[in-house]
């Protein structure tokens, strides 16, 4: 091994994140799973929720214990940086968690299917209402082809003006990969130096 | 007269963590740790996942791989590596959030090393 001024490499190494969200079924995983250079990894959250919201446990008072699936993928970008992508998880019942997850992270990518357009609706209302981190869409071409525009998707989503759209094959490596460096370059162009405070 | 039936290796996620669910270090689940002196063993008054931890953290992976991989619940995880660290046992390394103009480099390194990998 070659030594260098890094020559421990414990103190030098870091990691950021990327965000991928969509409703239930429509690329995430394939998407992480492309563009990872591992085979995307499954981890389970065990989640104390509180009864809040939840009509089943109306009667008791005891919290409930959910198990909560999450897959991430990784990308070592140089020797010192590693890029995860997290999927979040599709069932809108676990939206608590995804405060967890946004935090911290980059940006998100909103994978949306465009035969099934409504379900992609939370994930940008989520990332618009808070707007936190910076997010862009991803029309997932299934069989090749796409039913809107991406003016259509804009408007039918409520995607801000400046929020980018592009369209990509989420089983493409090459494909998934410009979704991430399209993500990239949108939250440079928003950094914390030009964004106003507040 | 009936056996109770042993649930397997089943237990309470608090019963590792002392009754406490947050860890006291910033630990997000793409934060890299490693164990501060991969050339030591695990000292031995330590609990047996913290023990696996300590020695799956010889190579440094994120608090998401090392929930996976000893297939520990993430917030057991993160509150047993808070507790190592808090020993000096495992070094937490930098998460980058771009949340500060300072971290703008690292995010640009980042795109540069997507443009070489992804052409």
């Amino acid at each position: 091994m070659v030594s260098n001024d890094f020559s421990s490499d414990i103190p030098t190494k870091m990691s950021t994140k990327i965000v991928i969200a969509g409703g239930f079924g429509a690329g995430k995983t394939t998407l992480v799973g492309s563009v990872s250079e591992i085979p995307a990894v499954t981890t389970e959250a065990v989640m104390t929720e509180a009864s809040v919201g939840h009509d089943d446990t109306s009667a008791t008072p005891q919290k409930v214990t959910t198990t909560v699936a999450m897959d991430f993928g990784r990308i070592t970008v140089d020797q010192q940086l590693i890029l995860y992508m997290f999927g979040t998880p599709g069932q809108t019942r676990f939206w608590f968690m995804w405060d967890d997850l946004v935090r911290g992270a980059v940006g998100a990518v909103v994978v949306v299917d465009c035969r099934r357009l409504a379900d992609s609706f939370e994930a940008v209302d989520y990332f618009e209402t808070n707007r936190r981190i910076p997010y862009i869409v991803a029309m997932n071409r299934f069989d090749g082809r796409l039913e809107y525009t991406a003016d259509q998707i804009r408007e039918a989503l409520e995607v801000s003006a400046s929020v980018p759209i592009v369209d990509f094959d989420a089983r493409d490596r090459s494909s998934g990969g410009t979704v991430l460096k399209t993500l990239l370059r949108y939250a440079l162009s928003n950094s914390p130096v030009a964004a106003p405070v507040g | 007269m009936s056996y109770r039936k042993r649930r397997g290796s089943r237990i309470r996620p608090y019963t590792f963590t002392g009754g406490r669910t947050r860890s006291r270090h910033p630990l997000m689940v793409q934060t890299l740790v490693s164990t501060a002196d991969p050339s030591t063993d695990a000292p031995a008054k330590l609990m047996p996942e913290s023990q696996r931890i300590y020695r799956l953290c010889r190579e440094t992976r994120s608090v998401a791989e090392v929930s996976a991989e000893l297939k520990i619940p993430l917030g057991v995880t993160q509150v047993l590596l808070s507790d190592l660290a808090e020993l000096g046992l495992v070094y937490i390394h930098p998460t980058i959030t771009g949340n500060s103009p300072s971290e703008n480099q690292v995010l640009e390194r980042a795109l540069r090393g997507l443009e070489r990998l992804f052409q």
